[in-house]
């Protein structure tokens, strides 16, 4: 059986594919630019996800469930922000441990919300725009959740890079030990990335359970939240290019199975790696590319305290 | 003196430990590939888990892992297990074979069932599967009725033999009803993953497909394929290893579902009388194993009588879903007319039936 792939539905259904990695990638960016390592991401994801979906479900407003989801993944993330920031434990383990963490209470959580339907979220119409041919059904006819990813990426750009607070969060990131000399709160700055982070990866676990799948399973995610992270690393810890891998990541996802699909004739096992062999081909490009490949924040996952 | 109590306190305690493991209680371990809360495979072993306890009651007692993935990891767990004091331990993911096979030399005494695998190279581990294909037939008569496109579509797991005896049972069957009917077949490459089970659904959708079966173990694709149907679509769907009638009447048409529980009780019970042997197991529809769910009324009346009578057959040992005249893909004869398929030759089964177009991953 031979079929064709219709471009403007590949790229469209690329950019919903992409979306909730995206997300929590951004998250995470800006917490790791404070300099917290939170490997948390998958915890807080799908938390959100099942948090977001029984706000959803129950309330029959899609928005209630992604207020829900950002608050479910904010307030999970200050469960981290408290133990690395205030009790000083260690930001690895405390990650790995809020992961386990949250995959068992979404799982607690989502016991009889399995099979149930939830609302469902409507395309923004932008009238005349959405009827365009090619760049009406690409750009301009997708859920808002889509452009609010979009416009993240942007406002955190500008944050880190135009803002003065963007500039003093980087700096309690590069050095710690220097932002609090100068008189900053260094511990205020760091839990509040990490709940912006939180909050992120909430919404993207969200994303996946009211729109994506859309439903509640457990163990939903099933992986996005390590993808998310390694995304931030792919990224370089900036979000135009965290854009830029998360699409890379979904597109090539999405492609492969249309090509299945369709039908075409290339060994499917090459199509399966392909999203993992381009992500480490591009890496390697980016880091030939620089002198060295440092560009981690300096203090990343270095504990703080002001009396030391 | 408190280290020659501590040290009395130890070997009391290292002497206890046998007389512990001698009580007089069963321990049964089940090691799952995904979360209990999947509505799919893993749900109906520990469906199987469940049905030991109510048979047993106190006589036994259960426990399980999760989400345990196939590879390194797996092996740690079943260790655990074992050191836990399990007398007999299900392994219920092809990907545990050779975890299963190397925790088993190290305990003798504990017995090993995999589910799905083909090694057994310690007298103490045994394998059962179930026959799918016989349900799978069932399952592709009716997408062949049902689908008005002609295009059917099979999100499959993995390239082994249980995977292609469904995708060749599903399609010979469909194609038996319907000549012109196409099918095309996605790896997911996982067993769970619901985001990208939805997406291989929708790219189905997107070509046209117009019936979509599974052998992967979420509802996504059910729910990819209701959100189709709630804007003008009309997609069919089948339930997957449990009966996931949440979607019914529709998309969710009709199911397949896994029942382990007579196996499993049969096979502790054995471990409880010390008869317990090394076996293969291989049930299906006459066993129970292997049970169609609800047909909803969706379904026409004359298909619908179509899939129960062949339920009825293959369960009276009348009708072997893969009897000749079966040509392989490259259009060589592989069974000739009234011939039925050995069993070896099914477990092994690594080609396409004739009409299917595509390859086989390897």
């Amino acid at each position: 059986m031979t079929g064709s792939i219709d471009p403007v539905l590949l790229v469209a259904s690329l950019m919903v594919a992409s979306t909730p990695i995206l997300l929590a990638a951004l998250g995470e960016l800006v917490a790791e630019r404070s300099g917290v390592l939170n490997l948390g991401v998958e915890g807080m994801m799908i938390t959100g996800a099942v948090v977001g979906f029984i706000a959803a479900a129950s309330s029959g407003s899609v928005w209630l469930g992604f207020g829900a989801a950002v608050l479910g993944g904010a307030a999970l993330a200050l469960v981290f922000g408290v133990l690395t920031q205030v009790l000083l434990s260690n930001q690895v383990a405390t990650g790995l441990a809020l992961t386990l963490f949250g995959l068992g209470l979404a799982s607690l959580l989502g016991q009889g919300w399995v099979g149930i339907k939830g609302p469902g979220l409507a395309r923004v119409d932008l009238g005349p725009l959405s009827d365009l041919p090619v760049v009406g059904r690409v750009l301009f006819s997708h859920d808002p959740v889509v452009y609010l990813s979009l416009l993240l990426v942007l406002l955190v750009w500008a944050f880190l890079r135009l803002t003065r607070a963007g500039l003093i969060l980087r700096a309690v990131g590069e050095s710690a030990e220097a932002a609090h000399a100068l008189g900053y709160p260094v511990r205020a700055v760091r839990l509040a990335a990490i709940a912006f982070g939180g909050a992120c990866a909430g919404l993207g676990g969200a994303y996946l359970s009211l729109v994506r799948v859309p439903q509640w399973t457990d163990g939903l995610t099933a992986g996005a939240g390590w993808i998310a992270l390694a995304i931030v690393v792919f990224a370089s810890w900036r979000p135009g290019r965290a854009l830029v891998g998360a699409y890379l990541f979904g597109g090539i996802t999405v492609l492969q199975l249309n090509l299945q699909a369709a039908g075409a004739r290339i060994p499917v096992e090459l199509l399966s790696a392909s999203p993992y062999l381009v992500t480490i081909l591009v890496l390697v490009v980016i880091s030939r590319r620089r002198e060295r490949g440092g560009d981690a924040p300096a203090d990343l996952a270095r504990p703080f305290h002001a009396s030391a | 003196m408190t280290l020659k109590a501590l040290l009395a306190g130890t070997i009391a305690l290292g002497l206890a430990v046998p007389a512990f493991a001698q009580d007089d209680k069963t321990k049964v371990g089940f090691v799952y590939v995904g979360p209990i809360g999947d509505g799919g495979w893993t749900y109906q072993h520990d469906q199987g888990r469940l049905a030991v306890e109510e048979e047993f009651g106190d006589a036994v007692e259960t426990v399980y892992q999760e989400n345990v993935p196939e590879g390194a990891d797996a092996e740690r767990v079943i260790t655990q297990m074992a050191l836990g004091g399990a007398d007999i331990i299900f392994t219920t993911s092809f990907g545990y074979m050779d975890p299963t096979n190397n925790v088993a030399e190290k305990f003798p005494d504990v017995k090993f069932e995999h589910a799905t695998g083909f090694k057994r190279e310690h007298p103490n581990v045994a394998t059962y599967d179930a026959r799918f294909y016989e349900g799978r037939a069932v399952l592709g008569t009716l997408a062949g009725h049902l689908t008005e496109s002609n295009k059917i579509g099979y999100i499959a797991s993995f390239p082994i033999p249980e995977v292609i005896q469904g995708i060749n049972s599903t399609y010979l069957h469909a194609a038996k009803v319907n000549p012109d009917v196409e099918m095309s077949v996605v790896w997911a490459y996982t067993w769970f993953d619901p985001a990208k089970e939805a997406d291989a659904a929708k790219a189905l959708i997107d070509q046209g497909v117009d019936v979509i079966l599974q052998h992967t173990d979420s509802t996504a694709p059910h729910a990819a394929a209701q959100e189709a149907n709630a804007n003008g679509a009309k997609i069919y769907t089948f339930g997957q290893a449990s009966d996931m009638s949440a979607f019914a009447p529709m998309p969710r048409v009709a199911s397949i579902i896994d029942d382990w529980s007579p196996y499993y009780i049969e096979r502790v019970r054995a471990v409880m009388d010390g008869t317990w042997e090394q076996g293969a197991s291989w049930g299906g529809m006459p066993e129970g194993e292997v049970v169609i769910g609800e047909i909803t009324d969706v379904v026409p009346a004359e298909a619908k009588a179509e899939a129960e009578a062949m339920i009825e057959a293959i369960t009276a040992g009348e009708y072997h879903p893969f009897t000749g005249p079966i040509n392989k893909q490259d259009g060589s004869e592989w069974l000739a007319d009234g011939e039925v398929a050995e069993d070896g030759e099914l477990l092994g089964m690594d080609f396409y039936v004739e009409g299917i177009t595509g390859d086989i991953p390897n």
